[in-house]
């Protein structure tokens, strides 16, 4: 067999429950045959793992022909796999063998409703106005979702936005009878639901296949190309119930699916972090360690932000003009959407931690420059004038002086930015760097709440945790005519 | 020799001219007023003397020189107390008086000794030193201010319009302090007011301000024999005991 290559092949995935599996799946495939892997698993969408396989962070992910043709290349592609390998080889990228199913949109009907109305197919569903739909945002919005479907057989209902996850309890609650859902769903074969034939075949195909830089090693594509037409939609709804509704591991269902194809043997392989404290359970032990990444992340994040707000906010407070332009700019980083902030970021510092912090950092400067602002301008003018008079010298103001006087409003500042920061670290996630965020992103798309409170929970405890830490702080650091705590009883 | 001395001193913010063709000599050792109406540039005249303003045009002597280039040194030479104290919030009063000392490099005993000479000298209570200024009357503070001004013994004082804003009582229990302590340190003085019966009480020496032009100087005596304008002669004459 082929000898492990010089560098480990990094294999990436979106961090909803299918694309964690195939990327489990072809990186197990890859450590059958000898590759050193390394598994960046549950990166946060469609952008991150694109600017991430671009930029070389990651050699491969599998991604979906929909939405090559929807959401990266431009309109009017030749249709089939084969019509989008010349757009993407002109951007220097390759697909591999398609997986062999279609993942594409489906409607699904309550199952009761389906019997009573007799209902099969989408265009059967013109006949029943009364039917309550509500679909995924991204359904709602998209040009191939569910207005240009409704148009296309003439629906007369009308829809709200809901989240997938919630969209399946309401339907078996009988709140709701008609949603969007992925064809090879594993919820499908939990609940009681009917997917509609899209008999005008209205709905584009999304082929699942591996996607990968025109570098990529002719012995890894040889690996991953007995991978290719093995998964029918069947088979994939069925890993995808193993692990969100059975609640399997990503690994044991990957080796258990390769072992039955022939295509091990398999060495261990796991994404979960390794249990540390002897004493600890294995889930205490990772609870300790992505408590202690978030920590990471959102420590050095508000370190940066103080060193960065604090002094520019000195240096800009004495100009009026200029403190105000910087003030908006901070103001308007704020309003970029984090998932945005990250995937610019990943050409200039990859993926992991750097682009994590520093986008914490981006929004955590805000408060803490505006505070700094707000209470450098509130020294009362005389106060300056008679520390000037007295004999101080520039450094020596600030220091007896201004600081002093400030330091409340700058600490509630970064008292904010603290636990905006705390919150927002669970964003970390998406771009593989672990933290408290983690375990609610993959709860979150395994629909599996005690997974999700395993990050949700320490990270309250952190912000409280915080809370008080910064009141000992105050009490420590603010002379007392100064403390002016409005809660205090 | 006179302790200050401007030479054609002019002072403009833009284009507003608001001291010109400023010439004086304020004599050693005795308090000068600066008195005249509002808006006359007496505040700006005190703090071209400490350099916090420059002149536009012209030069100023404190101590028989130019101001020199550390300004922070020469300015701890010169006392310095305002309008409602300005006393530091955050810290006791300790920690206001002997601030410079301690920046000075003062041995404890020696901010001790002359802490305590003062506070018997303004009359302030014993528990003082560890009071903040917001646990103090308006009168107390404004004499922990003149501590402050006073704590490194400087051969210069500089007071602007220190005793306004406090009720009659107050006012004059203050005048009284600021006398006793002109009394028991040598030092010279400048006074920015606008009462002309603190003036008359507190200074050796007028000069009448008007308009950013210096009208008249000198003894209150020798003004009141020839007013110079209208306000000279209400001044030294208007009504009132």
């Amino acid at each position: 067999m082929s000898s492990a290559t010089e560098r480990p092949i990094v294999v990436g995935s979106k961090n909803f429950t299918e694309g964690r599996l195939l990327g489990e799946l072809l990186a197990q495939r890859l450590e059958a045959e000898g590759f050193a892997v390394e598994r960046r698993l549950g990166l946060g969408g469609t952008l991150i793992c694109y600017q991430a396989l671009t930029s070389g962070e990651i050699d491969l992910y599998v991604e979906y022909t929909g939405t090559l043709r929807e959401a990266i290349l431009p309109p009017g592609q030749a249709p089939g796999v084969a019509g989008l390998r010349a757009p993407l080889g002109a951007l220097g990228l390759e697909l591999l063998s398609p997986l062999g199913f279609n993942n594409t949109y489906a409607l699904a009907l309550a199952g009761p409703q389906a019997r009573a109305l007799e209902v099969t197919r989408i265009s059967q569903l013109a006949a029943h106005p009364v039917l309550r739909a509500a679909f995924s945002h991204e359904f709602l919005d998209r040009r191939d979702g569910w207005r240009a479907l409704k148009a296309r057989y003439g629906l007369p209902q009308s829809a709200v936005g809901i989240d997938n996850a919630l969209a399946y309890q309401s339907l078996e609650k009988g709140q709701l009878d008609l949603t969007d859902a992925n064809s090879t769903d594993g919820e499908l074969l939990r609940f009681d639901l009917r997917v509609l034939d899209d008999d005008l075949g209205f709905f584009p195909e999304y082929q699942a296949v591996p996607l990968v830089r025109s570098d990529f090693p002719a012995e890894a594509r040889a690996a991953l190309a007995l991978l290719g037409g093995r998964l029918t939609e069947d088979a994939m709804r069925r890993l995808n119930a193993a692990v969100a509704v059975q609640g399997a591991s990503f690994a044991a269902v990957a080796a258990d699916y390769l072992r039955g194809e022939g295509l091990g043997p398999v060495p261990q392989a796991g994404v979960e972090p390794v249990a540390q404290g002897g004493w600890l359970s294995p889930r205490g032990a990772r609870i300790v360690l992505r408590t202690r990444e978030h920590l990471q992340l959102t420590g050095l994040a508000l370190l940066g932000a103080c060193l960065l707000g604090i002094p520019l906010a000195m240096l800009v407070h004495r100009r009026r003009r200029l403190a105000r332009a910087v003030l908006y700019l901070a103001g308007l980083a704020q309003t970029i959407p984090s998932l945005a902030l990250l995937a610019l970021m990943i050409p200039l510092l990859g993926i992991g931690a750097a682009p994590a912090i520093v986008a914490l950092l981006i929004y955590a400067v805000l408060p803490i420059l505006r505070n700094t602002l707000t209470a450098l301008l509130g020294v009362d003018p005389t106060l300056r004038r008679v520390a000037l008079a007295m004999g101080l010298t520039p450094w020596q103001q600030l220091r007896y002086l201004v600081l002093p006087l400030a330091l409340p409003t700058i600490l509630a500042g970064v008292r904010t930015a603290t636990v905006i920061s705390l919150g927002a670290a669970t964003l970390a996630a998406f771009v593989g760097a672990g933290g408290l965020g983690e375990p609610i992103v993959t709860g979150i798309s395994l629909n599996n709440t005690a997974l999700i409170l395993e990050g949700a929970l320490p990270a309250a405890a952190l912000a409280l945790l915080a809370e008080w830490c910064f009141e000992a702080l105050e009490a420590r650091l603010v002379a007392a005519p100064l403390r002016r705590d409005p809660l205090a009883p | 020799m006179p302790a200050i001395a401007f030479h054609g001193v002019e002072k403009r913010y833009g284009d507003a001219l608001v001291l010109r063709e400023l010439s004086l000599s304020l004599p050693a050792g005795q308090t000068s007023a600066i008195v005249g109406p509002s808006g006359g540039g007496k505040s700006t005249l005190l703090q071209l003397i400490n350099g916090v303003l420059k002149p536009s045009q012209g030069r100023l002597e404190v101590f028989g020189a130019p101001l020199p280039d550390d300004l922070p040194a020469f300015r701890r030479r010169i006392g310095y107390a305002v309008q409602g104290s300005a006393l530091f919030p955050h810290l006791t009063v300790w920690d206001n008086v002997t601030l410079l000392a301690r920046l000075e490099g003062w041995a404890p005993a020696r901010q001790r000794a002359r802490f305590e000479a003062l506070r018997e000298l303004m009359q302030l209570p014993l528990d003082v030193a560890e009071r903040y200024p917001h646990t103090l009357s308006g009168g107390q503070q404004q004499r922990v201010g003149l501590c402050r001004a006073m704590m490194l013994s400087p051969p210069l004082l500089l007071l602007d319009e220190p005793f306004s804003a406090l009720d009659p009582l107050t006012r004059d229990d203050l005048q009284a302090h600021f006398e006793r302590l002109a009394a028991a340190e040598p030092v010279t003085v400048v006074l920015v007011t606008h009462d002309r019966q603190e003036a008359l009480r507190l200074a050796q020496h007028l000069v009448v301000l008007e308009a950013g032009r210096v009208v008249q100087v000198g003894s209150p005596a020798e003004l009141a024999a020839a007013p110079a304008t209208a306000f000279v002669q209400e001044l030294v004459r208007g009504g009132g005991p």
